[in-house]
């Protein structure tokens, strides 16, 4: 593409052609107001009419996030003409928003609220009466107001992106619109997987996890002993919470503030990922070598999970029996943990922090307990753990490191950390099932070619003299792929990874929030790029571990020695695999009796 | 799911097929739907969705977009009032309201007993008999509140004989 | 049969105009009865008059020498319905079915024209029975309209010999570009309502590179209380399939898509049936008449979205889509239909394009003004006496259009304003009434030529309560993608609601205006753009109305329900109870014939029937 001139405040400039005014202005070092626009048009086009600037050959004011530069365009952000439009469609949208930011959960990373206050948007202008609102807090994961719903579109786009068959949609019109799922109804009787990719887009606090943090305390008032458990990806992007660039990894203070918060014990779920890969790698090796079902797919991410059983009832004997690592370890605390000291099961009460809101569903299934003990009580994600440390009152940047405890399940190795990004686990995975089928250690470790973020990744590798083919994907949209395949019996595959969130938990509905505008370490790109870097943190965490295979997890061998006596043996299955069943996409409880006919 | 009858089901699925052929038929399917069923119901939407690969949430935005698309049956009779500029200047709103009024209904709404749907529509193309009213394809020219119980009479006087 | 040349079809066109012609001179032989087969005289009773018709032709055995035709819309629908006999030419109105008994004893068998039957100038007493020689005809001109209402719009043979086809034949001996030359030097404006130089959309599509392009006939006529398009895609559909066609020769499209609404269900019929007949004639399709230009046209249906009328939502809606406009440029002659280079054009401006190429464009720059040209058809509705649809040239003022054409303001009432574009234009007043018609001056005094109606309001309308009846249409329509629009709209409304229940302030003058010009300047689509317009122009030609309103709580035409009470006059009353029958919420109390009515103003949910009850003057609304 060829270069244009522009001017921007009087001062010229040559940037891309093909560029919005709104891409050009950031890469000249200017940032326009702007509310609904998010990567590349993943949004309800032009819809907020925030970000509008005088632009020459444009009729009346154009919309910087949708309006393309032109050789010679004159562009005004600062006029006064501009200026009150921006600031009188803010007024205009607050008129119908239900502004209670003190309360509010997004207070602080909310683009509405940050944008109303650059645009200087006066209180009570144009008072009158608000859309009909709905309030959905009915599903374990996920809340929606629609009392602070601006239509950016954007949650409609990102599940449609990321999961082809989307679950949101816009319904009626004019001053009646709304966003979400078909009629309205409850995301528990829709077909949504919990994945909360909507969550991380979303610039208000309309769509939000489902907090747990009541939970907790409730259970530490009642002095319950406390567990708690961090998945992978909550070490890459805590740090986020409290102003770190992204990518920064916080283990150590993360250890620290949770044993702060008063947890009698505080562990890593790459333990329990270490586990999952030992049960995993074996359920393979038995597949392949009995003539079981495959392709196996994995089975970690509840929001594939979800889907699965939504959409693909007739594939779930593809998919692996093993539990999530966090319910795995869940178990194995309620288990052996607490039988090696002497405690009440019943007395423990377990919180994994989570970069998913999907978990928070995944630990309410009523196959996940064990003889009537609940595998984990509460999940908390990543910014609810936030929200708790401010409350606590630490300063998080003047934390020591610290370690997680080290009895039982304190050991982790790197496969279990990159367990976090797609293509982790099957990197984990493979890692093992080499050693298993050529008796020594894969010498580089890495698999290059099942990272990155390509919707779909395959390999081959040859091990035990047999070429395993396995392939890797993430968000559905790109799953549907390989599993249409399986479905017309043209899958080529051994082993197949899948991920609810495009990239992997590092992309999780639990993580922080990665504003779209006014970012305050100047990244332009971040939207790009925030995803690579909190991949690089885990790999980074891989690298730098001594143990870099489940399999020499000395705790996990430990584990199936004095407990488990062997991978997929009679008491694993009982405590570390779970049974899934397949249901309507739309569970609607309260149906009309009446037949419909023609 | 739904309790939609097998003929139901295959005659959603026979609509769908019979627009295969088009590039975007999604509307015209619903139309045709809306034709036959007399509305478009979530579950017919549903199976809709499963012949199309459309997501239901994206065929729900639809029939609730178009003012076209009802969710709910319509009643026997559809009363349209016309209340476009040329009718509304002669007073159309009254004949409106006054139907509204009688059956206990607003625009768009139908009565318990599916007997009358009223419909507020926009220029019907008989600005000289305005106000207009149509009543299953029938035009009244000129409708005075007055006339409006004796049409309604006439439409339930109707029903009694049959 | 299918033609394979021009030669071959010029030659057939020639003889279907010979057998058309001779269904108006009689030199077939036969006589005829045309009836109108538009809407309001279809409602009028055309069906009966039909059937009382073709009855007495059967009974009387005249099959061989009386035939009944069955035509479009006449134009001057408060008239019909009409039947029109010929060869004699002659136009009998407001027919009822008794009177078929005359027509055809008197006229058609004795030769004598019913006269009481024959329309007469309220004004001069003067009797016309040929319809050109009404004052409503004499001042219009058939351009678009050309074959409404004198062809059958179901035989495609009638629309050809009636000149069908010769503007597209024509075309196809030119080069792509001279055609758009044509259309460019012709000075024709998009009839949609924005009033784009059609030439220069097409040129744009023109140079666009790609292997697919799109022509779209918008008959989505969302205006409320319009139905000119309708007539067209009625009663001589294939004018606009030519239009059309002509079209997507000029910019290299092959495929060509009607959008039509639902509610026009004749019109689809209509359409659908002249482009399967153009089909068997080889007149549409592959290789059309032998020239290597194929053209293929399809039938889109809108399904109850005045917002559709906007081209790019129009697009979306064709497009399986929730009809939501999206930002441009891209501009649809860049990337339309599915990505495609597309023109939208209007059905009035399709129709017009064959008389361009069939007439030459003299006889087409010689209607209108210089920057406007040719002719326009206005739907003219409300309170004159005259309704119809009527096409003028431009440059007619609109004294012209409202008391020649439409024939002054009924029952002698005070003229107070005409409202024309719709839902986006707004009111012109009595100075205004000596502006010849055009794009510029219609804007330049406030409001705009929109796709053409005209509905005009006499002293027993409320201005404000008008600009509330466009501003809760918009509210309804408003797609709500675009927050200044979805939100701004609404809190318009709410304040107009206000003020017409007499809740209102000085202020909300002031937000008003705020918000209009919010809605102007920041709407993503022309819908939210021009919402305001209809408040606007009614708040600066009658602040009077709307002060009214605010200070003194009255609606000085009586028509806000919250500003107005139903009362009997004591005096008056006959105690005859016929309003208390009337009344559906039992307000209404007294003993016939014992006590003096009255009414119960808690109850009365003003809705004004007892006032037409009353025959004795008893009650009054003030
Ligand atoms: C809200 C809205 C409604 C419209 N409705 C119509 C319509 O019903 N018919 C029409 O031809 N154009 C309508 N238009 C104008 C079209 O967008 C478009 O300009 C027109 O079809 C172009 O055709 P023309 O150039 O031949 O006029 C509408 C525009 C807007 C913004
Ligand atoms: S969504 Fe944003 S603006 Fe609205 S209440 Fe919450 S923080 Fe405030
Ligand atoms: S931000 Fe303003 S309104 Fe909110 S708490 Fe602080 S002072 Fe009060
Ligand atoms: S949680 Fe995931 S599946 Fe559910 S609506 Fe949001 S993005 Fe879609
Ligand atoms: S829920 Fe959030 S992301 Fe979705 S449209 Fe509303 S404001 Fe935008
Ligand atoms: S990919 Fe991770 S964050 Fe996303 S649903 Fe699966 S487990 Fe949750
Ligand atoms: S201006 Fe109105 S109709 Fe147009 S896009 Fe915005 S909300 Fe929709
Ligand atoms: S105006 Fe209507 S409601 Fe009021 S008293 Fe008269 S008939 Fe009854
Ligand atoms: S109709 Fe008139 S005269 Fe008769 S009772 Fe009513 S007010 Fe009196
Ligand atoms: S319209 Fe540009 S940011 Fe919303
Ligand atoms: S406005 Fe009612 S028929 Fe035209
Ligand atoms: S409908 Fe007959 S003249 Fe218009």
């Amino acid at each position: 593409m060829g270069l244009v001139n522009i001017t921007i405040e009087g001062r010229p400039h040559k940037v891309e052609e093909g560029l919005t005014i709104l891409e050009a202005a950031r890469q000249c070092g200017y940032e326009i107001p702007s509310l609904c626009t998010f990567n590349h048009g993943e949004c309800n086009e032009g819809s907020c009419r925030v970000c509008l600037v005088e632009a020459t050959g444009a009729r009346g004011l154009a919309a910087s996030c949708v309006y393309p530069v032109a050789e010679g365009m004159e562009i005004v952000i600062s006029s006064p003409k501009a200026a009150a439009a921006r600031r009188t469609s803010v007024e205009l949208l607050l008129s119908n928003h239900n502004v209670n930011c003190q309360q509010c959960g997004k207070s602080g990373t909310c683009e509405l609220q940050n944008v109303a206050r650059i645009v200087g948007a006066r209180e009570g202008m144009f008072q009158g009466s608000k859309t009909p609102t709905t309030y959905d807090d009915a599903s374990p994961s996920l809340v929606r107001d629609t009392s602070k719903c601006i239509l950016c579109g954007r949650c409609v786009e990102r599940c449609r992106n990321a999961h082809g068959n989307g679950v949101l949609g816009f319904e009626n019109r004019g001053f009646m619109a709304k966003v979400g799922p078909a009629q309205d109804i409850s995301f528990i009787e829709s077909p949504c997987i919990m994945c909360g990719q909507c969550v991380t887009v979303c610039p208000t606090g309309a769509l939000m996890p489902k907090s747990e943090i009541d939970k907790v305390d409730f259970a530490r008032a009642q002095g319950k002993y406390m567990v708690v458990q961090t998945a992978p990806a909550v070490r890459a992007a805590l740090g986020e919470e409290f102003g770190l660039p992204i990518g920064t990894a916080v283990t150590g203070k993360m250890a620290a503030a949770l044993r702060r918060l008063g947890f009698d014990r505080v562990y890593d779920v790459d333990f329990g990922a270490d586990l999952t890969i030992m049960e995993e790698a074996n359920e393979l090796l038995d597949r392949v070598r009995n003539g079981g079902v495959l392709p196996m797919l994995t089975s970690c991410s509840p929001g594939w999970v979800n889907y699965a059983e939504t959409y693909y009832a007739d594939l779930l004997p593809h998919v692996s029996s093993c539990k999530s690592p966090h319910q795995m370890q869940g178990a194995i605390i309620k288990s052996y943990f607490a039988q090696v000291h002497g405690l009440d099961p019943k007395n423990i009460f377990v919180v994994s922090i989570m970069p998913c809101t999907a978990k928070k569903s995944e630990k309410d299934r009523p196959q996940m307990e064990v003889d009537g003990i609940r595998d984990v009580d509460a999940v908390l994600t990543v910014r609810e753990l936030g929200d708790l440390i401010k409350r606590s009152g630490m300063q998080f940047n003047r934390l020591p490191e610290e370690g997680f405890d080290y009895d039982i399940m304190g050991t982790a190795t790197g496969a279990g950390v990159i367990f976090g990004v797609t293509g982790g686990v099957m990197e984990a995975a493979l890692r093992t099932a080499y050693r298993v089928l050529e008796g020594k250690e894969h010498e580089a470790v890495r698999f290059e070619a099942v990272r990155g973020f390509n919707g779909i990744r395959e390999a081959t590798i040859t091990m035990g003299g047999m070429d395993v083919r396995v392939a890797v994907a993430s968000g559905m949209a790109n799953a549907k792929v390989l599993l249409d395949q399986i479905r017309k019996g043209t899958s080529p595959y051994h082993f197949i990874e899948i991920m609810g969130c495009p990239g992997g938990c590092i992309n999780g509905g639990g993580m922080p929030i990665v504003r779209h505008c006014f970012l305050p370490n100047e990244d332009v790109d971040i939207v790009d790029t925030y995803r690579q870097k909190r991949a690089a943190a885990l790999y980074s965490e891989d690298e730098r571990n001594t143990l870099r295979q489940s399999h020499n997890n000395p705790q996990i061998i430990e584990l199936y020695d004095k407990f488990l006596e062997a991978p997929n043996s009679h008491r694993a299955h009982k405590l570390l695999h779970t049974t899934y069943e397949g249901h309507a996409a739309f569970r609607l409880a309260d149906r009309d009796d009446e037949a419909i006919d023609v | 799911m739904a309790k939609l009858s097998g003929a139901a089901v295959a005659k959603v699925e026979e609509i769908c097929d019979a627009h295969q052929g088009e590039k975007t038929p999604l509307i015209m399917i619903l139309s045709d739907i809306q034709r036959t069923f007399g509305y478009v119901p979530l579950e017919v939407q549903e199976v809709v969705s499963q012949r199309t690969g459309i997501s239901v949430a994206e065929i729900y935005g639809v029939v609730t977009f178009y003012s076209f698309f009802s969710l709910t049956p319509k009643g026997k009779h559809v009363i349209g009032c016309c209340l476009g500029t040329a009718c509304y200047v002669k007073d159309a709103q009254k004949v409106i309201d006054r139907f509204c009024e009688d059956l206990g209904i607003q625009p768009g709404e139908t009565t318990e007993d599916r007997m009358f749907t009223i419909d507020a529509l926009r220029c019907i193309g008989a600005c000289a008999a305005a106000p207009a009213v149509t009543i299953d394809g029938k035009v009244y020219a000129r409708v005075d509140v007055q006339q409006v119980p004796g049409i309604i009479a006439e439409y339930r006087g109707e029903e009694v004989v049959a | 049969m299918t033609y394979t040349a021009s030669e071959e079809l010029r030659r057939d066109i020639e003889r279907f105009k010979d057998e058309l012609n001779s269904k108006f001179t009689g030199e077939d032989g036969k006589k005829y009865l045309v009836l109108c087969g538009g809407t309001g005289c279809m409602a009028g009773g055309t069906p009966d008059l039909r059937e009382a018709a073709q009855g007495l032709i059967d009974k009387e055995q005249m099959q061989e020498s009386i035939e009944v035709r069955q035509v479009g819309c006449f134009g001057m629908c408060s008239e019909g319905p009409f039947v029109r006999v010929y060869p004699d030419d002659v136009l009998y109105r407001l027919v009822r079915p008794e009177d078929i008994r005359d027509i055809f004893y008197e006229h058609l068998m004795g030769g004598e024209v019913v006269e009481r039957l024959v329309y007469e100038d309220p004004k001069t007493g003067e009797r016309h029975t040929r319809m050109q020689d009404i004052p409503f005809y004499r001042k219009q001109r058939r351009v678009a309209l050309h074959g409404c209402g004198v062809i059958d719009p179901n035989k495609i043979e009638e629309a050809l010999g009636y000149g069908g086809y010769q503007g597209l034949m024509n075309a196809l001996e030119m080069d792509p570009q001279e055609v758009i030359d044509t259309i460019l030097a012709s000075g024709l404006r998009g009839r949609g309502g924005g009033g784009f130089p059609t030439g220069r959309k097409w040129q744009f599509a023109h140079d666009q590179q790609s292997d697919e392009k799109y022509v779209v006939c918008n008959g989505d006529e969302g205006d409320p209380g319009a139905f000119m398009d309708r007539s067209m895609l009625e009663d001589n559909p294939l004018s606009v399939v030519e239009g059309m066609a002509i079209a997507g020769y000029a910019i290299g499209a092959r495929e060509g898509y009607f959008y039509i609404r639902a509610e026009y269900p004749i019109a689809v019929a209509r359409v659908n049936a002249i482009i399967r007949q153009a089909e068997e004639l080889g007149l549409l399709g592959d290789d059309i008449l032998g020239t290597g230009f194929s053209f293929h046209a399809h039938v889109r249906l809108g399904a109850g979205a005045f917002v559709c009328g906007e081209e790019t939502a129009l697009l979306n809606s064709i497009m399986g889509k929730r009809g939501m406009p999206r930002p441009r440029p891209p501009f649809p002659a860049v990337s339309g239909l599915w990505g495609k280079p597309t023109i939208v054009n209007n059905v009035e401006t399709l129709a017009t394009v064959p008389y361009i190429l069939r007439e030459g464009l003299e006889s087409f720059v010689c209607h209108g003004t210089e920057r406007s040209t040719g002719t326009k058809v206005f739907c003219l509705g409300g309170k004159v006496n005259n309704v119809g649809l009527v096409e003028i040239p431009m440059g007619v003022t609109l004294r012209e259009l409202i008391y020649d054409i439409g024939g002054g303001i009924q029952h002698d009432k005070e003229f107070k304003a005409i409202q024309t574009g719709g839902p986006s234009g707004g009111c012109l007043t009595a100075e205004d009434l000596d502006t010849p018609i055009d794009f510029d001056n219609m804007v330049e005094k406030g409001s705009m030529m929109g796709s053409g109606g005209a509905i005009v309001m006499d002293e027993d309308n409320c201005m404000v309560d008008v600009a509330k009846f466009y501003m809760g249409f918009i509210c309804d329509e408003s797609c709500g993608k675009c927050s200044p629009c979805r939100i701004g709209t609404k809190r318009m409304m709410e304040i107009l609601d206000r003020i017409t229940a007499g809740r209102g302030t000085h202020r909300d003058f002031d937000e008003l205006e705020a918000i209009g010009e919010a809605c102007k300047t920041n709407s993503l689509c022309a819908l939210g753009q021009t919402a305001a317009n209809p408040i606007l122009s009614t708040i600066a030609h009658f602040r009077d109305e709307y002060l009214a309103h605010i200070d003194e709580h009255s609606c000085p035409a009586g028509i806000c329900r919250d500003l107005i009470e139903y009362r009997i006059i004591a005096d008056k009353c006959r105690m005859c109870s016929a309003c208390a029958r009337v009344c559906p919420v039992f307000a209404i109390d007294g003993q016939a014939g014992k006590t003096v009515f009255t009414i119960d103003t808690e109850k009365c949910i003003k809705c004004g029937s007892c006032l037409s009850a009353c025959r004795f003057d008893a009650i009054v609304k003030e």
